[in-house]
């Protein structure tokens, strides 16, 4: 383990005071990302903690694969959420991972909570506390970060993250963007930062690692490198990005749209990954270390409402679970009024998934007269109305009134204080993905330790079984979803893109660890896997979450996917299943 | 004939920051204090990057400038004496491009060799080996 990993940088906002913490028993258990912040966070974020007080600890982690292996290109974040009140947990790309490992970190954690806004750099592996009053209350998060672009140093090797209005303001599920178009994105780090007055963190690093083997070293990097760039991944998500997912989707029926009340649209999307691409995509972008590039930057050409031949052009990003948040699930038809409607959460600093899901269930509640115009302020929310949806993201992260104020606590609230339950579309409180593919889908959102599709990615299982006509017993799904969860929390630790599972498997996992000292067997990482994902439901198990007592949106068992309407039943009988593995002393591989 | 490291179209480059990756791995080492290679954006990364690397000037002022002889021209760039540099940063400040980077942790400049590692791992094409002559 080289020891610039080992080292945990520690910030206490309320006493304006930093250290560094050597904490090589950490590192040499978990490894880092996930495996080491799920530790700090048992350590350090008291039970019942109130997830938006100053008790709450937010803890970044990387991992000893950061940057030195392509793709290995993520950082960690865990905390408790605002948003679901139990295990909040959030990976982002960008420059995030480079930065922080680079300055000679393996983690950095922020407690307390400052009297005033801040923000924080780290230089030259120095903490520094700045005045951040000027920055409170912007009208958009890219100001923020192109003022702390221009006066701060490091350009080049840094990452710049920083909230918008709706962290600011609380929202639970308000993002902490990074580099622009990268995100903290699920489960409200954004608004935690909020919570603690901590506006922004610009993190630069450009320092060595050393490597204990270099010969071995640079032969598997070449050959890591030729397996990526040649690869299927390669193709797939830099041509059109994970936005070439809508077309597929849409044909084979598991497209949510307009809040899941249908599964496909009758011809085809408007933002399919192919339609963008040929009318829109401007730019290409990579996370730190990763050959891919599947950042996709649409160009968005405004015409100015009176004067002629003047032209307002703005860069959004796309993907595919914005697409479908804020796009199919809103039954929207033209590609710029989506466009227009991911640049407002990029401009906010808000969640696009759960915004779009919050959209979608106040747009049938209003039509099913659960809210009035008296809750929604005179707006008449409609299906494909980008105008009235800009202005409600805007109330939203103004938390405009009491009914915007629920919004921004996103459905689960919503339907607790107006009804509608039956179609707010969450699972342990955080909002449904863009995949209505089977049972394998629906199980990942219900037992997912963050509740979300790349937990255990049950929305690729169910494609594959499609395709072959087969179909699991509930007790064997839950046992490769579980195992696939398992089986990411080794990726998480080190930190690698989930989109290079098929390029890292276990013994290329312990190659690569081997060439920097690390020596771990295929059998020992895969215990470690299901240990640290034994940790994290000890966690939410802690802070109360119960597997067996998870609600289920009536709306996603009477829609069918492809493989037919799930059943309840074998739903309830595959997460029994699940209990009992992650209680058992065996059975997570 | 020789060749020179070149910035063929940065208007391709993703950011990705493999390039001053592999610089660093010459040396037997992770991460960027030794890399000759940098990558910056115009502005924001919507609009775009600039690549920093030497263009291996024919008459360089780098070398010019070195109060100490540490920097001297080679065929293709320069190549500095680290025993000889006082570490003055002389240089760094009479590049234009800023193509004189500095080895924060020894105190050295750090000047592109035109070896092209860095291009065998550029992904899409933005940097290149080609024929000392060009532009």
């Amino acid at each position: 383990m080289d020891k610039p990993l080992t080292r945990v940088l520690r910030v206490d906002l309320t006493r304006k005071r930093a250290w560094v913490e050597e904490r090589p028993d950490l590192f040499e258990k978990g490894l880092g990302g996930t495996g080491v912040a799920i530790e700090l966070l048992h350590e350090l974020c008291p039970k019942g903690a109130d997830p938006l007080g100053p008790e709450n600890p937010i803890v970044l982690a990387v991992g000893p694969l950061n940057p030195l292996f392509p793709l290995a290109s993520k950082a960690v974040a865990l905390f408790k959420s605002p948003h679901t009140g139990n295990l909040g947990e959030s990976h982002c790309g960008g420059r995030v991972a480079l930065a922080l490992r680079l300055a000679g970190f393996g983690a950095l954690v922020i407690q307390g909570r400052s009297e005033v806004p801040v923000y924080l750099t780290v230089h030259r592996g120095r903490v520094q506390f700045r005045d951040a009053r000027a920055l409170w209350g912007l009208s958009s998060s890219l100001t923020a970060g192109r003022v702390l672009r221009e006066i701060e140093p490091g350009s080049g090797a840094r990452t710049i993250l920083r909230i918008g209005r709706a962290g600011e303001n609380l929202v639970t599920y308000a993002t902490v963007i990074a580099e622009t178009y990268r995100h903290f994105g699920r489960l409200g780090l954004g608004a935690v930062f909020g919570s603690k007055n901590l506006k922004a963190l610009v993190i630069s690093g450009t320092g060595t690692i050393p490597i204990p083997d270099p010969p071995r070293y640079q032969k598997l990097y070449r050959e890591l490198w030729e397996r990526a760039t040649r690869s299927d991944l390669m193709r797939k998500y830099h041509d059109l990005g994970t936005a070439q997912n809508i077309r597929p989707l849409n044909q084979i029926g598991a497209l949510p749209v307009r809040n899941l009340s249908a599964t496909r649209y009758e011809g085809e999307p408007a933002f399919t990954g192919e339609r963008l691409a040929e009318g829109f995509l401007g730019r290409r972008l990579a996370c730190s270390a990763c050959p891919v590039a599947c950042i996709h930057l649409a160009i968005l050409r405004e015409p100015h409402p009176k004067e002629p031949y003047f032209f307002k052009t703005t860069f959004v990003s796309y993907d595919h679970e914005p697409l479908y948040a804020l796009g199919s699930m809103l039954g929207m038809e033209r590609a710029e009024d989506v466009l227009k409607l991911l640049d407002a959460v990029e401009v906010y600093g808000m969640d696009a998934i759960t915004t779009g899901v919050v959209l979608a269930w106040a747009t049938e509640a209003f039509a099913r007269g659960l809210i009035t115009e008296r809750e929604t302020g005179g707006l008449k929310p409609a299906w494909g109305d980008a105008p009235v949806y800009l202005e409600m993201i805007r109330r939203i992260a103004q938390r405009a009134g009491e009914f915007y104020g629920v919004l921004g606590q996103g459905v689960r609230a919503a339907a607790a204080r107006y009804g509608g339950e039956e179609f707010a579309l969450h699972f342990g409180g955080n909002e449904m993905p863009g995949y209505h593919t089977g049972p394998g889908a629906l199980l990942t959102y219900l037992s997912g330790s963050r509740h979300s599709h790349l937990d255990s990615a049950g929305y690729a299982l169910d494609q594959e079984c499609l395709q072959r006509g087969e179909k699991l017993a509930p007790e064997e799904l839950a046992r490769r979803l579980l195992g696939e969860e398992a089986r990411r929390q080794v990726l998480s630790s080190l930190v690698v893109c989930f989109f290079a599972r098929g390029i890292y498997d276990l013994p290329t996992c312990c190659a690569a660890l081997g060439t920097l000292g690390i020596e771990r067997s295929p059998e020992a990482l895969t215990a470690l896997g299901a240990q640290i994902l034994r940790r994290k439901y000890a966690f939410k198990r802690r802070e109360g979450f119960d597997l067996g007592a998870v609600a289920l949106p009536a709306r996603a068992l009477q829609t069918p996917t492809p493989m037919g309407p799930v059943d309840e039943a074998f739903l309830r009988r595959a997460l029994a299943a699940m209990a009992e593995l992650l209680e058992g002393e065996h059975g997570l591989a | 004939m020789p060749k020179r490291l070149a910035v063929v179209d940065s208007g391709r480059c993703v950011d990705c920051l493999l390039c001053a990756l592999a610089c660093s791995r010459r040396f037997g080492e992770g991460g960027l204090a030794r890399s000759a290679i940098a990558v910056r954006s115009v502005g924001g990364v919507e609009h775009g990057f600039v690549v920093i690397v030497c263009r291996a000037c024919p008459d360089p002022p780098c070398a010019a400038s070195c109060p100490v002889g540490a920097i001297t021209k080679a065929p293709v760039g320069v190549r500095v004496q680290p025993d000889r540099c006082i570490g003055c940063r002389t240089c760094v400040l009479s590049c234009p491009f800023g193509a004189v980077h500095w080895d924060e942790e020894n105190g050295k400049p750090v000047i592109c060799v035109h070896c092209g590692l860095c291009a065998s791992f550029c992904p899409h094409g933005v940097i290149a080996l080609e024929e000392v002559g060009g532009g």
